[in-house]
């Protein structure tokens, strides 16, 4: 029945409104823009004035309005819009916005996307995700209080995520008299701190989102005002990317085995693409040419920027997701060392040296922040040197990857130069970061192949190399053990080393302190060295607090399979307290001492490691017996 | 009775019609009928496609309505040639429309798809009825209850689901991939950040996704998509004569005899359609004479109330509908 009458829907028979409606359709475009600022500025007030005023409030939507607003309204029981956008029940009690919310609406003129984000400084990791798919900012300022650091802080953070454009959007003029020189002042004001962050363009209105003054329609009260209303701008306003065409671009998100058809399917990124053209295949560099662009709507001759296709290619190559097309002699970089600028999204701090995920569109590696060269501060725009980069906050990293990623810089294009940092563990986003170049040494240090490699080392030697890592608490007995357990393969022959965690702390780690950052820089040292030392055919016994299984499993991942041999040196923090070898706890607890492990700083117990030594219970005899028999039991004496 | 109407126009008759539908539908696409919904498919497309290639075992919730309807269409071009590959899967209340249970069955079989049927057999045992319990234990056992069940039992760990961000304050604040604890719930106050389209799909044994293609659409950009692309939808979205009781202002469909008549009541016959498709004791019908996907259109322009005022169960209290997404339902 359906199907019949959408025959008759199609016809001549159409009614004129639905006429008028795909007509208009077709001339509309999306404009996809964000408000920000800071708290209490009505920014929920705006969109609520907005959708109000094009009748885009439903009545039974106004009812409910209508009595909320009269329980928890701000408004004095008149209507409280914010309460139109505030959806979450904790927003609505405490008067805030927590989350971006996405608010659609049209006009004649064109269809909005909007996202309302959170003006509290906590949630500025919020605002980034709104800002993330927006092409046009609406930043509030409350005309009482001027510019506050918080609306810095967000223009900083827009200008950052790619906007250029945006409209300052001076609030509550009602509550200044509407106020010529007030709004002037605030005007110019932030105009000369937008210029200094790339803003293309900067329209100042002075309105009253309350009272609905230059929302929509010019207010009454401001004669003096000459200029568009915020509507009449988000109507008209241009946001075409000025940037040039860096060439077409698809990231391959999912190869398609249909019977008789491999395909790959994704969204164009970039540029455009015609049957027919050559293409290369990223980062092999591997060339072929596009036979069909297929789609469920049929082939098509070509296809651009945003549409989402599958393309058939004419050589059988191997290409899978993560791989991008791009067309051939563009110039898209492949890079495994970049430096980009991150905001930190989360509550524990960025760690230089420790193993993250990053992603970008389809492609997924392992990332490194090799050095946080300065961070940002977003008030003032300074550089600040820092170690780590603690939540909202925004710094310039070198990052080095662990399979080459495929990019353009950000600043011209979104779609090729964003990523997101993943926590390995708890799969928490931790981070976005904004690509902004590759780093040439990554392409001009080449791996010198060595004729002499590690089975002929170790088999100078008459031995298999292997690592035994013994984490743990300080006082937990490892280095006493390790003492033994060297000893005795030394009876046997074996050639052997020690790195041990206080011995490095003399030469090569003599800069490095106790918090987390130089914590895992220390374990990322000793990791290094222990797999050179392995290569030179050494059984490598390592003795070091190393408290995160990060790091840990950092360390893990530099040695081939079945040779790194992890020991967790388990013995109750009340025991090592006790034992207190080196009188370190009672300073500790004196307070004397910082970031001690097991007192303020924390150790994480591995998972599964490969030995667990109950060292609260044996003697260091029988431990480094244990041990010794686990490496015979692994084959490696 | 309108099962019947359907399966007369799904005749023999209809192949002949469908190549005018392919002509006509060609046009309209081709001429770009509507950049800002050809940008909407776009998107889509790619959310489906990273569900698919992001995860080990996705399927699609099919509610039977017009955003599924619009959903599965999507789905048949984001992996063309190949069909999707995702079983449907439909939580039966065993209190729809028997007109929706017709249109699912027709539909999965029309396509080639595995449709998998969950009901929450404790709860049938049990008796549960949305008028005896009440509408909210009835949705919790029946709808959350069973969906949990079911995504245990298949051990889905991504369920790709027709929900919009335009139909509801909380939902307005929900990610595209939304991420499920080991025991379904939905946290908003911790939600990942979601940038650009970039996705943070990790998740350990026993967590899972909900996956959003449709968050960025309007009620009518569906209509006006349903009516370009020609997608079959549901008969109960039409007018049409239909026996309805007047309860508490809202008109409910008797569309079988297990509905309780009070004394004295009798169904009248009257020219009504529906916005939304649920549970028929649970779901308002409008009256309404259009009975076309255009003529819907064009009241979907002059309407001035919001899509889910004829739902029971969003009225229960301010905020419930927060509360029931915490508690895993969609």
């Amino acid at each position: 029945m359906a199907r019949l009458e959408l025959v008759k829907a199609a016809s001549p028979a159409t009614s004129q409104p639905v006429a008028d409606l795909l007509a208009a359709e077709r001339k509309k475009d999306l404009l996809r823009f964000l408000t920000c600022g800071s708290v209490d500025d009505g920014k929920s007030t705006l969109i609520g004035r907005l959708l109000y005023d094009s009748k885009l409030v439903y009545d039974d939507q106004l009812a409910g309005l209508a009595s909320d607003s009269k329980r928890t309204g701000t408004a004095g029981g008149d209507l409280d819009f914010a309460l139109l956008i505030d959806g979450l029940q904790a927003e609505r009690e405490q008067g805030i916005t927590i989350d971006v919310a996405y608010r659609y609406f049209s006009t004649p003129k064109r269809k909005f996307i909007v996202a309302d984000t959170p003006g509290h400084e906590q949630y500025t990791r919020n605002m980034a995700t709104g800002a993330s798919t927006c092409d046009f900012a609406v930043l509030l300022v409350d005309a009482r209080q001027g510019i506050l650091a918080q609306t810095r802080r967000h223009a900083c953070i827009v200008s950052l995520l790619g906007i250029r454009k945006l409209a300052l959007a001076v609030n509550k003029m009602d509550l200044v008299g509407f106020a010529r020189e007030r709004f002037e002042t605030i005007a110019q004001e932030f105009v000369a701190f937008g210029r200094r962050l790339g803003f293309e363009d900067v329209v100042a209105i002075p309105l009253s989102a309350l009272r609905g003054d230059n929302v929509i329609a010019p207010g009454a009260n401001m004669h003096w005002y000459r200029g568009p209303t915020l509507m009449g701008h988000l109507e008209t306003v241009d946001v075409t990317s000025a940037g040039g065409d860096l060439g077409f671009r698809m990231p391959v998100q999912w190869v398609n085995r249909a019977e008789y058809f491999r395909g790959y399917a994704g969204m164009i990124a970039g540029g455009t693409v015609r049957a027919g053209d050559d293409i290369a295949v990223l980062p092999s560099g591997r060339r072929s040419r596009v036979e069909r662009i297929v789609t469920y709507d049929g082939d098509l001759d070509a296809a651009a920027t945003g549409d989402a296709v599958t393309l058939t290619l004419a050589d059988e190559i191997d290409v899978s997701r993560g791989n991008v097309l791009a067309a051939a002699g563009s110039d898209v970089a492949v890079s495994d060392q970049i430096a980009a600028h991150v905001v930190w999204m989360a509550e524990e701090p960025l760690l230089p040296g420790r193993a993250y995920v990053l992603k970008s569109g389809a492609q997924a590696t392992i990332a490194t922040i090799t050095e946080l060269k300065h961070k940002i501060n977003v008030d003032t725009l300074e550089h600040q040197a820092g170690k780590t980069l603690e939540l909202n906050e925004v710094g310039f990293c070198n990052l080095s990857l662990s399979q080459p990623l495929v990019f353009d810089p950000y600043k011209r294009s979104r779609a090729m130069g964003g990523f997101i940092l993943i926590d390995r563990f708890s799969d928490a986003t931790l981070g976005a970061g904004m690509v902004e170049f590759g780093l040439r040494r990554a392409t001009n240090i080449k791996w010198q192949a060595m004729e002499v490699g590690k089975d002929v080392r170790a088999g100078l030697k008459g031995q298999t190399p292997c690592v035994l890592w013994l984490t743990g608490l300080s006082g937990a007995g490892k280095s006493t053990v390790a003492n033994l357990v060297e000893k005795q393969l030394a009876e046997r022959g074996r050639h052997t080393y020690v790195l041990d965690g206080d011995n490095v702390r003399h030469g090569l780690n003599k800069d490095l302190g106790f918090t987390d950052a130089d914590r895992v820089e220390n374990v990322r040292r000793v990791a290094e060295t222990a797999r050179l030392l392995v290569d030179a055919g050494l059984i490598v016994i390592v003795s070091l607090i190393s408290p995160f299984r990060s790091e840990r499993r950092m360390a893990r991942e530099l040695f081939e399979a079945g040779e790194f041999i992890e020991v967790f040196v388990d013995t109750p923090l009340e025991v090592c307290e006790a034992r207190d070898p080196k009188g370190l706890y009672k300073k500790a607890r004196a307070g004397m001492i910082k970031n001690f492990t097991g007192i303020d700083s924390d150790y994480e117990p591995p998972d599964a490691a490969e030995l667990r030594l109950r060292a609260g219970v044996g003697s260091p005899e029988a431990l480094a017996r244990d041990l010794i028999g686990e490496l015979e039991r692994r084959k490696f004496i | 009775m309108n099962g019947l109407i359907c399966d007369g126009a799904r005749g023999p008759r209809l192949n002949a019609l469908d190549l005018t539908v392919s002509t006509m539908h060609a046009e309209a696409m081709q001429s770009s009928a509507s950049r800002h919904l050809k940008q909407l498919e776009s998107e889509s497309i790619y959310i489906l496609r990273e569900a698919v290639a992001e995860f080990r075992s996705p399927v699609m919730l099919y509610s039977v309505g017009k955003d599924s309807s619009v959903l599965l269409h999507l789905a048949m071009k984001a992996f063309y040639p190949a069909k999707p590959p995702f079983p449907l899967m439909h939580i039966d209340t065993t209190w729809k429309f028997r007109e929706m249970i017709t249109f699912r069955d027709r539909t999965a079989d029309r396509l080639g798809l595995e449709l998998i049927v969950h009901v929450n057999e404790e709860g049938v045992r049990e008796a549960i009825n949305p008028t005896t319990h009440g509408s909210a234990l009835f949705t919790d056992v029946m709808k959350t209850q069973a969906l949990r069940q079911a995504l245990e039992r298949h051990s889905f760990d991504a369920a790709i689901a027709g929900a919009r961000r335009e139909e509801e304050k909380s939902r307005a604040k929900e990610r595209i991939f939304s991420f499920r604890n080991k025991a379904h719930r939905w946290d908003p106050k911790s939600q990942r950040p979601e940038l650009w389209r970039t996705v943070n799909t990790r998740i350990k044994t026993g967590e899972s996704m909900r996956v959003f293609p449709l968050s960025n659409w309007t009620e009518l950009d569906i209509w006006t998509y349903i009516h370009l692309e020609q997608i079959p939808v549901v008969p109960l979205y039409f007018a049409k004569e239909r026996p309805v009781v007047d309860r508490g202002g809202l008109l409910i469909m008797v569309d079988d005899d297990r509905f309780a008549l009070d004394p004295g009541e009798t169904p009248q016959m009257r020219v009504v359609r529906f916005r939304t498709l649920g549970c028929y004791p649970l779901t308002g019908a409008i009256e309404s004479g259009a009975m076309t996907v255009p003529e819907v259109i064009e009241e979907l322009l002059l309407t001035r109330l919001s899509e889910r005022q004829g739902r029971v169960i969003d009225q229960d209290q301010s905020g419930s509908m927060e509360r029931k997404k915490q508690e895993g339902y969609f």
